[in-house]
């Protein structure tokens, strides 16, 4: 067994809220400087430019890319030869805290969520896998809630085809209009059950915008691009072609009887940090 | 591109049209979600609110913490539409305008004509960068909400958009 110290584990967990939340993903980056490139419309133009420029004064300056730095939400996949000793969950939750004092971020969460106490940095919502080998992998998510809110699941037949998948998830892209911060990043989760596809929705979101998925989803996801970004929503909905920067779908064997589909927005502001130990 | 300056008189506001980018500089005050609640029970009890609402202009805004050494943290715009519920009680206790993101609902936009005030956008997720044009930030208000505190802000230059002017003309209504 190889051990790790939950010291290590929380000092991780604090320097990737830092960097999360600093730092935009550079596949991200990537993507918006493309569609900056790509962009037509003289006002999304603008509202893109505004938005590259504003991850390289957060990066330069050492300032949140958006005050919204989001309900951290902590992905932890651990090998089934690490041993931890101690408290995991309270090691993530310090680390958080941590960080997010660190880097004078901001305390979003409510202790109670129908009291809607005085905010405070943490708990974050933990994601726990065990997988093989001896490696510890922890990604912290902040989700911004402006497009979290925007969520949604839908339980199909399973005879649904692929139009009427397609058709949900555009509906999704354009109730959430111009309120959640376009261009968009759309997390998709098909198949397992109702809370697996949304977990599968929001996993989605880490997955690197510049990526080949298998053929079928692959499909998928560029017509879903292509249809979405016809919508003309665009940057804060004020019209152009960037409606959405990618569109990312993860799928999980599922019942004989059903077809769930769920969609995880993210803002342009997608914002997450990785390390194996 | 036009310059504008706090507090804004009828004539300026009139003179604004939707689509129309301005950069403002003065006096703006952050509220949101709670501090609106309050704002608006205040009102509906007759109780002086903890800022006079005449003649000001609102930005809904919730600050990260001040890092050291800078007068403000990452402090773009939240969505407009929450806030939407409590607003018409607040045009009607003078107040002038708004910066936000995203669209409102037709109660706001009338009132917006009605009593010939505007509503601004800003560049929304660009926190980082918006803060670069606010010069000073003092919590004045609801302290106990923390972040939801009401702020003082002193802005120079901060780049806006017309969105809703003041005969009710909406960006987001005329440019499909």
């Amino acid at each position: 067994m190889r051990k790790i110290s939950t010291k290590k584990i929380q000092d991780k967990v604090s320097a990737l809220c830092v960097q999360a939340n600093l730092v935009l993903r550079k596949d991200v980056f990537g993507t918006l400087r493309s569609a900056y490139a790509k962009e037509t419309n003289k006002r999304a133009k603008d509202i893109l430019g505004a938005i590259i420029a504003n991850a390289r004064i957060a990066r330069k300056k050492s300032l949140a890319i958006c005050q919204d730095t989001g309900l951290p939400c902590v992905f932890v996949e651990i090998g089934s030869e690490v041993k931890i000793n101690g408290d995991l969950k309270a090691a993530i939750n310090k680390g958080v805290v941590l960080g997010y004092r660190k880097a004078y971020l901001r305390n979003s969460i409510v202790s109670d969520p129908l009291l809607r106490s005085r905010p405070k940095y943490s708990p974050a919502v933990i994601h726990i896998d065990v997988v093989k080998g001896n490696k510890l992998k922890l990604t912290v998510l902040p989700k911004g809630f402006g497009c979290e809110n925007k969520t949604q699941l839908k339980m199909f037949k399973p005879t649904a085809g692929i139009a009427e998948i397609k058709k949900f998830i555009l509906e999704v892209i354009k109730s959430a209009g111009p309120d959640a911060c376009p261009p968009y990043v759309v997390g998709v989760g098909i198949g397992g059950t109702a809370d697996y596809a949304c977990f599968l929705a929001k996993k989605a979101l880490l997955r690197n915008l510049v990526h080949v998925s298998r053929f079928i989803v692959h499909r998928l996801e560029k017509d879903l691009l292509k249809d979405i970004n016809k919508l003309n929503i665009g940057p804060m909905g004020l019209g152009g072609k960037t409606t959405v920067l990618a569109v990312n779908i993860e799928t999980y064997p599922t019942h004989i009887a059903g077809l769930p589909v769920a969609v995880n927005i993210s803002c342009h502001a997608l914002r997450s940090a990785t390390i194996v130990i | 591109m036009k310059k504008i300056r706090t507090p804004l008189d009828r004539r300026q506001i009139t003179k604004l049209k939707a689509g129309e980018r301005v950069l403002l500089s003065g006096i703006i005050y952050t509220a949101r979600d709670q501090a609106h609640k309050r704002l608006v029970e205040a009102i509906a009890k007759n109780k002086k609110t903890p800022i006079d609402l005449r003649g000001q202009i609102i930005y809904y805004c919730v600050p990260t913490k001040t890092p050291r050494g800078k007068a403000i943290g990452s402090c773009g715009p939240t969505t407009s539409a929450r806030m939407d519920e409590f607003t018409p009680v607040l045009l009607k206790a003078g107040l002038k305008g708004m910066i936000g993101k995203g669209t409102r609902a037709k109660e706001v936009i009338a009132a917006i004509k009605k009593y010939k005030l505007v509503y601004f956008l800003t560049y929304a997720g660009c926190g980082a960068l918006l803060s670069q044009y606010i010069k000073k930030a003092k919590p004045i208000a609801y302290k106990d909400l923390g972040p939801e505190a009401i702020y003082k802000l002193e802005v120079k230059d901060f780049p806006l958009l017309v969105a809703i002017d003041s005969k009710g003309n909406n960006l987001y209504a005329v440019r499909k």
